[in-house]
């Protein structure tokens, strides 16, 4: 699956957790949580919604590598097939 | 602000905010009730197909993000819209009240059925795997989250609990938060008792089983208390919340006040797990009426639980007969036939619709019973249209399982 995909897949995730959220500009280089209201129960709901919807597990101490955009490309494209 | 505790201190009811199955706001729940307006409507339930139900259409996201809304619960939405519209109703703001002096204190039936039963069905379409259960279950189910979800989103620092207390929790909520104005724990309280019971299949399975349920091919017939063809409670969600504060801080800031609660008693049956005792609601009425220092003549109103159960309706009519059999001046009503049984709200709103009395000088009606059982036909039955009176002061009856009864008296505030 190319980038372009993967970051589609991520983005639809993130839009059904941070509803109230434009997400059209996102800046892949920055915090996730720097442009959108997000916390950590946001992303337990990303980590959950990951197994459920395509079987990829995040162990906790991975979960540093989903700060941007660029980084949860990066970590998970090779999960998705 | 009072330095002290003060057990005479007396409480006002300075907001009303509610959404009730056929009213989002005080007066239209009033118009509502003058008109016979009923909130019942057929719903199809998992598991069970068509049920009649009294649902809410309140908008959710008013005054809370959809972000908050998915992670809370239908409780906690409901909660924060009445809390809302209730400090709105008061002539506070948000910005205006001290947050670490303002208290939640919300009446529940039960809480976390919804939630776990939602999860318990994604287990099974998940093939039981453990892995994927919700890490919003402990959070949405603890007992205190409709209250904890307000002081989240309002910001508020004071105490935010709610009171389990079965059918009676809206009315104990609303004396519990007299009492902490009393202790002098809080300077605000709001208080009421809410209920997101219809998006809980076990309630309406549990009353089916008890053989408790009521249900009509036309929904608006559904709810029927004292009629003789009643077959059972119409399950309910809604809401009410009442800014509560001590009568000289809402003459200090020039507060409308509706009323002021001048009496109530809460007692326990001992007897039953599900039935009613007669005795006891006796008891916790006469308490109630000595506590205000009135006697029962002096009521003007008397709002009855009455849910539409055959039991429930002998008991409490025979209940209110021993008290009120000579008093020419009070009138009875009852609410559940238009709104059903709201649970841990119906106390608090049942009171809502009535407290708009002091000041239109009505009395609103039963929803018109066809056939009142010839054990119910109380004196003064409102029955049909409302009545002119002048109204001074009203109590309101709500009981529960397992035995808890209890009773409010409001006086109109001259």
């Amino acid at each position: 699956m190319d980038e372009k995909a993967v970051r589609q897949k991520i983005i639809d995730i993130i839009a059904e957790i941070a509803i109230d959220e434009d997400l059209s500009n996102l800046d892949d280089n920055v915090k996730l949580r720097d442009q959108l209201d997000l916390d950590s129960m946001d992303f337990l709901d990303v980590v959950m919604e990951l197994k459920k919807r395509y079987k990829i597990e995040v162990p906790t101490e991975d979960y540093p590598k989903l700060a941007t955009l660029k980084s949860c490309i990066e970590y998970l494209g090779p999960s998705f097939h | 602000m009072s330095t002290s505790s003060n057990q005479n201190a007396r409480v006002v009811i300075t907001g009303v905010g509610l959404t009730a199955p056929n009213a989002n706001n005080l007066k239209e729940f009033r118009e509502a009730l003058l008109t016979q307006k009923s909130g019942i409507t057929h719903m199809d339930v998992r598991y069970m197909g068509k049920v009649a139900a009294g649902n809410c259409n309140f908008d959710e996201n008013l005054y809370q993000k959809k972000k908050m809304r998915r992670r809370g619960t239908r409780a906690g939405s409901i909660s924060i819209y009445c809390a809302h519209e209730a400090l709105k109703d008061s002539g506070l703001s948000i910005d205006s009240v001290v947050k670490d002096r303002t208290g939640i204190y919300l009446g529940i039936t039960e809480h976390g059925n919804v939630e776990t039963e939602n999860e318990i069905y994604e287990l099974h379409q998940n093939n039981l795997d453990a892995s994927l259960w919700s890490h919003h279950h402990n959070p949405r189910t603890v007992a205190n989250t409709p209250a904890g979800e307000v002081s989240l989103n309002m910001g508020i620092t004071g105490p935010a609990y709610t009171i389990g207390a079965a059918c009676a929790a809206g009315n104990i909520g609303i004396i519990h938060g007299m009492q902490m104005l009393q202790l002098n724990e809080v300077d605000l309280a709001l208080a009421g008792g809410i209920s997101e019971s219809t998006g809980t299949f076990g309630i309406f399975a549990g009353f089916k089983s008890q053989g408790a349920l009521g249900f009509h091919d036309d929904p608006i017939k559904a709810s029927r208390p004292l009629d003789i063809n009643r077959n059972g409670i119409v399950v309910s969600e809604g809401g009410a919340i009442f800014v509560l504060e001590r009568l000289e801080d809402a003459l200090k800031r020039e507060a409308k006040i509706y009323g002021e609660i001048i009496g109530y008693h809460i007692n326990s049956d001992a007897v039953d797990f599900v039935l009613p005792d007669t005795q006891r609601q006796i008891q916790c009425m006469k308490t109630a009426i000595n506590k205000a220092n009135i006697t029962a003549n002096d009521i003007d109103i008397v709002n009855l639980h009455a849910t539409g159960t055959i039991s429930g309706d002998l008991n409490e009519c025979e209940a209110v007969k021993a008290i009120f059999e000579q008093s020419e001046n009070t009138y009875i009503n009852c609410t559940k036939g238009f709104i059903g049984h709201a649970m841990g709200a119906a106390g608090a709103l049942e009171l809502a619709g009535n407290l708009p009395s002091f000041k239109d000088n009505k009395i609103h009606s039963c929803k018109y019973i066809e056939n009142v059982d010839p054990n119910c036909c109380l004196k003064n039955l409102v029955n049909g249209d409302p009545i002119e009176k002048k109204v001074n002061i009203i109590l309101s009856n709500s009981f529960g399982m397992l035995g808890i009864n209890s009773v409010i008296i409001i006086k109109k505030y001259k």
